[in-house]
Formats: C-alpha cells, structure tokens, sequence
C-alpha cells in the first residue's frame, strides 16, 4: 500500500514536471523555420542598382537585425510587423538602396528571426544577430517581455535598438533616466491612459474598475492609469490582473459587478481582451467598457464579434487615417504606408506593423547621416530624430525621452458596426 | 451585484466550468476502468473536437491563410463532424500508440499518451495557429437570472449536455451488451476474454467514448471561453484531478470530483485572487492525496490503485 501510494506521488510529480516542462514546449513549435527569412530583393543586390548616369557607386550592403514574435500568443501582432519590415526593406532595394554618407549605395540586408513570443528565445536571437550576424543596429521586440529582456543584451554590446513594443520598462530606466540604448517607437502607455483619463472626465466619471494581463505590458498600462487617475481625481475602486491566456474572467468580472464602479478599464490585447469583452456582455453589464491601444487589431473584432460593438480604445492614427481630418500632418503619410501594405499582402495594415515601419525608416535615416556604426546610429537617432513624421506620431526623441510621442498622436477610436470609429476630442462625452 | 448575489455567481460559473472537467474525467474513467491507462491526450480531444467543429462552422482560413474553409455549416452538423473527428483520432491514438506497446508497464503506456498529447498539439498549432477562436452560442437569447447571478443560455447548455452524457453513460454501461462487455473486461479481463469479448477491441472503445465526451465538452465551452491549440494540457490536468477527487474509477465520483473542482476554483479565484485561478487546482489536487488517497467520493481504490500498477 505504502508503495503504491510512492508510485502515485511519483506520478503526480511526473504530472507537475509535464506542466513545468510543457508551459515551454506548448509555446510554439515553429510554423515557420527560424531560419533569417531575408528579402528576397536582396539577393538580387548586384543587378538592382540604377544603371542611370551618374549612378552612385555600389558599396558593401548594409546589415539590418530584426526579430519578431510571428508564432506564439503574441504572433497577431507580430506578424504585420515582420510582413511590413519585409515590404520596406524590399522598397528600399527595389529604389537601389541607402544612399550612405560615403556617397555610395547600399543595398538593405535583413536578418530577421521569430522570437516566438518568448522573452527567454528573444535574447537568443538577439545574441545570434550581435554575435553572429554582426549586425550594427536591431528593430524588433514585439512583446514588452520580449523587449524588455533584451535590454541587458544590447547595452552590454553596445548596439541601438529600437523597439517596436509599448512598455515604459522599455526606454525608462531604473534611475530615471532613459536606456543608453534602446529606443522604441509605440506611444507610452502613459500617453494612453491620458486619453482614456479624458474621456472618464468627459462623462464626469469618478469611480472606475481596472483589468490586466500579468504581465509587462498589462502592468505598466494599469501603474499608467494608476498615476493619471490619481491626478485626474478619479478612483479606482476595483483592479484585478489575470494571467496570460487566460479567457475565464467570470470570476473577475462578478467581483466588479460588486463594486459601484461606473465604467471598466482593460489592458490587455485580443487574445484575452477579446473573450473578456464576450463575457462582460454575457453577464449582461451595463457600465461602459475602455480598453488600451492593444486591441488595436482585426482580431479582436473578428473573435468579440457583435460583443465588440461600442468599445471604446486609445491608438495611433493608423486605424482611423481616412476619418481624420485633412489638416492632420500624418493623414498622407498613414494613408501611403496602407496602400503600400495593401498592394502587397492583399489586407489592411495594423498599428504594429506601422511600428516597425517607424522603427526602419528611422534607422534608414540614420544609415543615410552616418552608415553602419552602432554608436553613430544611436546618437542620430537621440539627437536628429526631430518632427519625424511617422505612422505611431510625429517624433521628437531626445535624451531624455526614447520614445518622443505623446497625447497629440493618439485619437480615442469607438467600435460601430464592426469597424473603427475616429471620436473627435470635442465628441468623448457622447461615447459610447 | 450584493456580496450574497455574487457567491452566486461564483458558484454558477463554477458549475459551468467544472462540467467540462467532469466530461473530461469521464473520458479518463472510462479509459481507466477499461485499460488501466490514464490517458494524458484526454484534453487534446476536446480541443480537436472543439476546432473541427469550428472549422466547418464559419469562415476560417488555415496553415497562416493557405487554406481558406467557408463551409458555414448548421450546429448540429458542426458538432457531429467535431465529435467524429475526435473519435477517430481517439481510435489511431489507441491503434497505434497504444496498441503497439500493449506489452509495455502501464506507466509506459501513459508516457506514450503523454507524447501524443504534445504532438496533436503541435498539429493543432500547425493548422489553427494560436488565435482564440469562438463558436457563436447554441441559441441566442438574453441570459437567466437565478438568486441574482446571471445564468447564460450557453452555461444551461453545459449543465445539460454534461447531465445528459452522465445518464446516457450510466445507461450504457448498465443496460447495453457493449457496455456490459466494457464493465466485463474491466472487472476481469481473463474470464472476459474466455467470454468470447474481445478486450482489445473494448479498449478501442473506450478510447473512441473517452474522445466522444472530451469533443463534447471543448465543443459546449468554445462559445463561452473561447478554445485556443494550447488548452487541451490544462484540460488534462483538471480533468485528471477531478477524476482523482472522484476515486479514479467512480463515473459518478468523477462527476461531483469535476463540479466540485470548478466551484472551488470559481470562489478561491473571485474571493482569494484571481491571479492563482490554476494554482488552487494543483493545492486541492495535493491536500486530496495526502488526506485522501482514495479520493472524496470512492471508497474501495487501493484495490483499483493496485490493478492500475500505481
């Protein structure tokens, strides 16, 4: 008897290192080899140049890392932002390439890897594109995880990395000041909780509920709202996380429908943001529900369906580029970078892949001022990257912020009809 | 919601949860009491189930958009694809993982569903990717409210459909020749086999039953909760603890072991943190082993625990 209850525990233990070892392998098996998935365009180098008259000289290609998450949970984000990395690079070859300060054309080289969602493979591949691939400069770091993990990496190597994830952790360092290093060109999730502190203002709202994914992302979108809430004199009367991939949140939800708060705050993208919307409806609410710029996807109202109907987010302009005005500086530039995407990949462009469009042509600009030299590129990209007109905003990085958008590229966007909505500032008390 | 209206809920929410581990204890009995085989892939099932089910009843596309599928066929149409489709899978699952190590330790054996369970997920991932995908609800009507906690058209269908398989396999086991022949081979497979029953093909069953009820089950929650390729491990574990709590061999023990499991989880979630929802799981999970070797509900297992080479 003794024995058997031994062999039972035994399996039991056996069952708790299934978890263990299985959280891993369940991430991702790689749908796609992660082998560098170059431009094609590249290949082509010697023959691309423009043979006109006083064609420049070809010099050597210039290289460009990359890594995204195109599998695992986050890979609907991360996927447009490869798909679009792609699209430029080829653009840029396609034109003979970067004209550098040598005078001399360089043909764009990308090396890019999937990180798989996973902060720990992230740093891997970063490794690889440092060590390996010599690369002077990286975009990439779909997930603020991912981000985040591979700060240490880059410092400890010296090479500039523009983020494409929306984590403060990102640029803010640990004593106030910005990482050497890395840039990243989301807003800050700072600037979202301001808009979304606008709109409660708006409806004279003073007590909400507040919801996150634990993790980077979710938990510096709810310290973000934390803090303006605080000035804004609004109370935060219920806050809750739940993990990632979760898509039960009965719980959670009934305990909110215990307080008296009057509208719900989300922080979270589609893969949890979407069943949570399901559910909120179910259970028959009837407070208004806010979410962060992370639902920013098709997906999202592909999977709420008629649950998505009248939510409401802070984004970038991207979503709503042909309902903003004309007088909106970026409108032409948004509108260019979705007909481009669109004559490639045959469907809409997202906010994330418009941050790898920033994160590329910035670093194009800096190949063009002064080649590839990692600290060269980082000290253009903290000191010239003024009015830069971008599809997330129009960047003015500095070295006190890596980021340099704020509250003026965002606009606050409504769910109707299966669509997005632009709400003009002067309409937030009339949604939803 | 007042304080009194919520426990409600949470014990409503709990019941619809802990339905879907009963129906994948189930699963984990029968093969259990039929093989001796605790079969790790159980939650596998309900994920197959759930996303063949989707997969011919709405739009999607495949292989990262290489395969578009607009077949929009009815409900019930979707559920008997779904359920047919796990059922196979079940039956090569048992043909040729299990059947071939048939002379191998049962713990073998369990290791080989344990593989499987792996690589259908991988497969999934293959075809479906990792985006949630959701089935529309089975009718669609305003939610009840019972006691102050809202009861949605889709959690009475749990309830149901999960009453129903409970019956129908109490029925079947009881008053059906192929019941009584899987009891039969159960109880003593020696004097089955001298019977004229054919033990292997029962295990066959009980595999392709065991797949029937997790296809149900991932079918039923899809329209509440969502099914994403990485769910069956969660599943397995819940269902496998909840079948623990029953006694490993009690259908009915299972049952009671799964809806207990779910309301516990639902008020530790709600009432302790939310953020610990699975862990509460794995702590009812060790309190019952180390209180309870037997389970809550069974009585004579050490017997049964014996016969399993546990």
């Amino acid at each position: 008897m003794r024995d058997k209850r031994r062999a039972l525990l035994g399996i039991v233990t056996g069952v708790a290192l299934i978890i263990t070892a299985c959280a891993p392998a369940a991430t991702p098996a790689p749908t796609q080899p992660p082998a560098p998935t170059q431009a094609p365009a590249a290949t082509e180098a010697p023959v691309g140049a423009p043979t006109e008259v006083p064609a420049p000289e070809e010099g050597e290609p210039y290289l460009l890392g990359a890594f995204f998450s195109t599998t695992g949970p986050v890979s609907s984000l991360g996927q447009p932002e490869a798909d679009t990395m792609t699209m430029v690079v080829e653009a840029i070859n396609a034109g003979g390439g970067v004209l550098g300060p040598d005078g001399k054309l360089h043909q764009v080289e990308l090396k890019m890897y999937d990180d798989q969602s996973d902060a720990t493979k992230a740093v891997e591949v970063v490794k690889k594109l440092i060590d390996e691939d010599k690369v002077p400069v990286i975009v990439g770091g779909t997930g603020s995880p991912s981000s985040i993990a591979v700060i240490e990496t880059v410092t400890t190597a010296g090479v500039p990395f523009v983020s494409v994830a929306s984590s403060s952790k990102i640029v803010n360092a640990a004593d106030g000041s910005q990482n050497h290093w890395v840039f990243k060109t989301p807003q800050q999730n700072l600037p979202v909780a301001q808009v979304q502190l606008d709109w409660m203002k708006a409806h004279g709202f003073t007590k909400v509920a507040s919801i996150g994914v634990n993790n980077a992302f979710g938990a510096d979108s709810m310290a973000a709202l934390n803090q303006v809430t605080a000035d804004g004199g609004i109370e935060i009367v219920w806050e809750g996380t739940f993990e990632p991939g979760t898509t039960d949140f009965s719980s959670q939800l009934t305990a909110i429908a215990g307080t008296d708060a009057v509208a719900l705050v989300v922080h979270a993208t589609p893969g949890e943001g979407a069943p949570l919307t399901v559910q909120f409806r179910d259970l028959g609410f009837e407070i208004p529900i806010i979410h962060n710029h992370g639902i920013g996807n098709r997906a999202f109202i592909d999977t709420a369906g008629a649950s998505a109907e009248g939510v409401l987010f802070p984004i970038g302009k991207l979503l709503v580029a042909s309902q903003l005005p004309d007088s909106d500086p970026q409108k032409a530039t948004l509108l260019q970078y979705l007909a481009d995407y669109d004559n490639k990949y045959g469907k809409p462009a997202s906010t994330f892949g418009g941050h790898a469009w920033d994160g590329v042509m910035m670093v194009k600009a800096a190949f063009e001022a002064v080649g590839p030299d990692s600290a060269a590129i980082r000290d253009f990209l903290e000191t010239k990257i003024t009015n830069f007109v971008g599809i997330s905003g129009i960047f003015n990085i500095s070295a006190e912020d890596h980021t340099g958008i704020g509250k003026e590229s965002l606009v606050l966007v409504e769910i109707k009809d299966g669509d997005w909505v632009f709400v003009p500032p002067d309409q937030y008390a009339n949604v939803p | 919601m007042t304080p009194s209206e919520q426990l409600a809920q949470y014990i409503v929410s709990g019941i619809t949860q802990g339905s879907i581990y009963a129906l994948i204890a189930l699963g984990f009995v029968t093969i259990f009491n039929v093989t001796g085989i605790i079969n790790f892939s159980q939650g596998e099932f309900a994920v197959i189930g759930a996303f063949l089910a989707i997969t011919v009843a709405q739009k999607v596309s495949l292989f990262r958009g290489q395969l578009p599928v607009a077949l929009e066929w009815p409900l019930p149409l979707a559920i008997l694809v779904g359920v047919l489709g796990a059922i196979l899978v079940g039956m090569l699952l048992y043909r040729f993982g299990i059947q071939p190590a048939r002379h191998a330790s049962v713990l073998s054996q369990i290791v080989v569903t344990i593989g499987a369970s792996i690589a259908l997920r991988g497969m999934v991932l293959l075809a479906w990717g990792t985006d949630p995908y959701r089935l529309a609800p089975f009718t669609a009507a305003k939610p009840l409210r019972l006691f102050g906690a809202v009861i949605t058209r889709q959690s009475l269908w749990v309830m149901g459909l999960t009453f129903v398989a409970v019956v129908g396999l109490y029925f079947f086991f009881r008053f059906t020749m192929l019941g009584k022949a899987l009891r039969a081979s159960s109880a003593n497979p020696d004097a089955a086999r001298l019977m004229g029953i054919n033990t292997r093909r029962m295990g066959l069953v009980a595999f392709a039953l065991s797949a029937a009820l997790g296809a149900l089950g991932g079918i039923v929650i899809t329209p509440s909760i969502f099914m994403t390729y990485d769910r069956g491990l969660m599943l397995s574990l819940k269902g496998f603890v909840a079948m623990i709590m029953g006694g490993l061999t009690d259908p009915f023990g299972a049952v009671i072991g799964g809806l207990l499991l779910g309301t516990v989880e639902s008020l530790a979630a709600g009432l302790i943190s939310s953020g610990y929802r699975d862990a509460f799981t794995f702590v009812v999970l060790f309190l019952v082993l180390l209180l309870r070797l037997g389970g809550l509900v069974g009585r004579k297992t050490s017997q049964e625990l014996e016969r399993a080479g546990l």
